[in-house]
């Protein structure tokens, strides 16, 4: 039966071999036979050794890892690839009639569509090409990175025991390089081709002669040659040009790259067809892209974002920086470092992210703005992918043009919360993003807005101001920020009953311990039974940092322990207890992020079970400090007079 | 027509319940004036959706409305096989069975519907019925300070999970859409408690 959903389905396999090669009729008919699954993520599709399904998958949204059992450690399993939109799994065992050898886990929340193998079989066999392809894929024994190159094969679990973990593997991913070719010809002027790169924002340029490369121009050629004054800008580029050029083929590996550039001590490889100057040009690799597909370098990945031109390019740049937290944390590198690089490689996604939404709008901003991170976000203490907490704020405008220019930011933040979606940050589920027209405001609205959360401190408008006073500027006009700083500053120095209200709300989270010193977990729900590390013992140390700074008036650290290390500057005879803090507040995070490394999720819960005695110390002790800290505060600010 | 009732339903795992998806394409909003064109309709059980298990069928009608048809598109003289309406409720009912309905804005489409069944002198629908719209509102947080919208439009729920709009306004595309908003909503009710029957139905 033909409908509008068999319809899309076929829409959707037309695109990806080998379905890609069968008749629309077919499809449509095939179509028909499919379900469409819906997989929550860490839900299993099959497990290892289990019997074969009658259906194999693709995937249609999303991502689905297939893992093989590690035989080192029970308890941790290699991630041996991960299928995308498009990518095939599943499929040999049913073709071969064997158990599945390896496990597929949602990697992400995915949609995955199961095409029974009876339904799919005839074509396969009555179809030369269809079935060329799965036997190539069979044969080609794809294991993990290398498939990367191979969009549409089929993943297979025919996959050896000797493979050695996947990130050494990473050295013998080809290169990746861009496809989009920038060239001139021999004559083009100097100046011309500088202009090309910049708009381009590239180091290099190939130089060809009727289709074949002769030449490359790089950065350092213009900066020796021309700058120096030794040719003038109008120079034609074959005078310039490094030459001859040196070819590579297009499929050598990252390693072979390297050692390539070592030899000739050069740092663009050209790459063609077969590899000699004969044939055409199908790209440019350069040590910059060999550096980000080693995903090792900061600098690097940064440079890499300014690049982009879409929010799905950020993804995948995100994944890089995941690898990276993921080593420095088994290196061992200092939380706070830590945090601070991988804060500012998500600033400079977010930026992007605003840049790239901006050029979306058809006209420039009416005013200036600042759009804001607010949250975990904004103190710089987030390091794993989380929700989205940001607002937008812009200079006043004349009150007849307030609601157009109203417009027009709302109109921007929903391009780039969805562009922030994109690339891996959930939506708030109190809608606090800027995209909500409450949080989308003028500099006055919003000084409007804070007075009155200060002015009548109830729950809910201290509960606003917890989340709300630690923000910190992503993209804009820093000019604004430091308003509505000092806007705030004045405001609770005029009503100091609002800190008491602040220090009442900071007190309220639950407590981390019982009276035996045993951890108190959580009693409803899916995460029954965890250990609330968030709300039980960072959120405390978090609370009380904001309302303690707040009273000294400090403006532009939004960071909790650089808060707490300000404060031990501040109050010397409390110093002890504010490094305390702060160091507690570095363990737990650190703590968190691990967990959610290992479990890919936010980290908030822990099972305390899987904790080893050391952990668990470790994590009793910044129960002290957190009880410590809150007793500073309750008496401070003397809550007890309030709550009597 | 009659069919058993489970009375055990409310503690079956959801995966075991079949739900069925099911959205309209009517002449306009009245009860009383308008008609129904298209029911499209598919079924969940599991977390899956099977292609040739769904429903769609094209009613033959006299009441026709210009505006409406610019939404959904259904011509007054298509070339689509129409059903008597008798004929198309009485293959909609033995689709649904005794499975739970989910719709968005649900109480439209099954008063639509019992309307219907009651010119055709047949019983009105006795299904449990979720609608998406409002348990939608589930996974948002609560605060006094955050005006929660009332409604919330099967456009915005597309948005809100990326879903694609292709086929919005077409009656089995907007059934398929929302099916995948509501298995992505319970998805995040879980991540806050166990999800029960009790719980989608309240």
């Amino acid at each position: 039966m033909k409908n509008t959903i068999s319809e899309r389905v076929a829409d959707f396999l037309k695109n990806y071999p080998p379905f890609n090669l069968l008749q629309k009729k077919e499809l449509l008919t095939l179509s028909e036979q499919v379900s469409i699954l819906y997989q929550e993520k860490n839900s299993f599709i099959f497990t290892d050794g289990e019997d074969p399904h009658t259906s194999f998958y693709i995937v249609h949204k999303g991502a689905i890892a297939l893992h093989k059992a590690s035989k080192r450690n029970a308890n941790k399993s290699e991630i041996i690839d991960i299928c995308d939109e498009g990518d095939i799994f599943g499929i040999r065992p049913l073709w071969v009639k064997e158990n599945y050898k390896l496990e597929a886990i949602a990697h992400e929340e995915s949609i995955i569509y199961a095409i029974p193998i009876a339904a799919f079989k005839p074509y396969a066999q009555n179809n030369e090409n269809v079935g060329n392809f799965l036997l190539e894929s069979f044969a080609s024994n794809t294991a993990n990175p290398y498939s990367k190159r191979h969009k549409g094969n089929l993943y297979t679990s025919n996959y050896s025991e000797n493979i050695t973990p996947e990130v050494k593997l990473l050295d013998l991913q080809p290169v990746t390089y861009s496809k989009k070719l920038i060239s001139c010809l021999e004559t083009t002027p100097v100046n011309e081709l500088a202009e090309l790169m910049n708009k381009k924002r590239i180091g290099s340029i190939v130089i060809l002669k009727e289709g074949l490369p002769i030449g490359i121009v790089t950065d350092k050629d213009l900066r020796t040659k021309i700058v120096t004054g030794q040719y003038p800008i109008t120079t034609p580029a074959s005078k310039i040009m490094s030459s001859p050029v040196i070819t590579y083929p297009k499929n050598m590996t990252v390693t072979q790259a390297q050692m390539a550039m070592m030899k000739s001590s050069i740092s663009h490889i050209c790459l063609t067809e077969d590899g000699t100057v004969n044939t055409k040009v199908v790209g440019i690799v350069s040590k910059h892209d060999i550096m980000v597909s080693l995903g090792d370098n900061p600098a690097v990945l940064v440079k890499a974002i300014k690049r982009t031109t879409k929010h799905k390019q950020i993804k995948v740049i995100r994944k890089s920086i995941m690898n990276l937290l993921q080593g420095y944390l088994d290196e061992n590198i200092p939380i706070g470092l830590t945090a601070k690089i991988i804060s500012e490689l998500n600033d400079a996604c977010i930026k992007q992210v605003i840049e790239i939404s901006l050029k979306k709008m058809t006209t420039p901003p009416p005013t200036n703005f600042a759009w804001m991170a607010i949250g975990s976000q904004g103190r710089s203490e987030q390091l794993l992918h989380t929700d989205q907490d940001n607002f937008l704020v812009f200079e006043d405008v004349a009150e007849d043009v307030l609601p157009k220019t109203t417009n027009y930011f709302l109109k921007l933040a929903k391009h780039v919360t969805k562009g922030l979606n994109t690339i891996g940050y959930e939506y708030c589920p109190a809608e606090m993003m800027a995209s909500n027209p409450k949080w989308c405001l003028s500099l006055q609205e919003w000084k409007n807005m804070v007075s009155h959360w200060i002015i009548n401190p109830g729950p809910d408008e201290v509960l606003m101001s917890s989340i709300f006073f630690d923000y910190s500027l992503s993209y804009g006009d820093k000019n604004l920020v430091d308003q509505l700083s000092e806007h705030i500053f004045t405001t609770t120095k005029k009503y100091p009953l609002f800190l008491l209200h602040l220090t009442k709300g900071a007190l309220q989270n639950p407590s981390p311990s019982g009276f035996f010193r045993s951890f108190l977990v959580e009693q409803d729900g899916q995460n029954k039974d965890f250990f609330d590390i968030k709300s039980r013992a960072l959120m405390p140390l978090v609370d009380a940092a904001r309302v303690l700074i707040l009273s000294h008036s400090v403006k532009s650290i939004s960071n909790t322990w650089e808060r707490y290390e300000k404060l031990a500057e501040l109050e010397p005879n409390n110093s002890e207890i504010y490094l305390a803090c702060s160091y507690a507040t570095k363990a737990l995070l650190k703590f968190r992020t691990k967990q959610g490394l290992l479990h890919r999720d936010s980290g908030r819960y822990i099972a305390l079970d899987k904790l080893s005695k050391e952990e668990k110390i470790k994590l009793k002790r910044t129960f002290k400090t957190v009880k410590e800290i809150q007793e500073l505060i309750s008496i401070r600010y003397n809550v007890a007079n309030l709550l009597g | 027509m009659w069919f058993n009732k489970n009375k055990n339903t409310p503690q079956k795992s959801i995966h075991e319940i079949r739900f069925v998806v099911l959205d309209t394409e009517t002449t306009g909003f009245s009860f009383y004036k308008d008609r129904i064109l298209c029911i499209g309709a598919l079924s969940i059980q599991n977390n899956s959706i099977a292609v040739r298990n769904t429903f769609e069928v094209y009613v033959n009608q006299n009441i026709y409305n210009k505006e409406t048809a610019k939404i959904h598109g259904i011509l007054k003289n298509s070339k689509k096989e129409l059903l008597e309406e008798k004929e198309a409720l009485l293959q909609f009912l033995d689709y649904l069975g005794d499975a739970i309905i989910i719709a968005h804005h649900a109480m439209f489409d099954i008063q639509m519907l019992n309307h219907a069944l009651e010119r055709q002198g047949l019983p009105e629908l006795k299904n449990e019925y979720i609608d998406t719209s409002h348990l939608y509102k589930k996974t948002l947080l609560k605060s006094n300070l955050l005006i929660k919208k009332k409604q919330y439009s099967l456009d915005e729920l597309a948005e809100k999970f990326s879903i694609s709009k292709e086929d919005r306004h077409t009656a089995l595309g907007d059934a398929y859409i929302t099916a995948i908003a509501f298995l992505k909503i319970v998805a995040l009710l879980k991540q806050k408690k166990e999800v029960t029957l009790k719980l989608l139905l309240k």
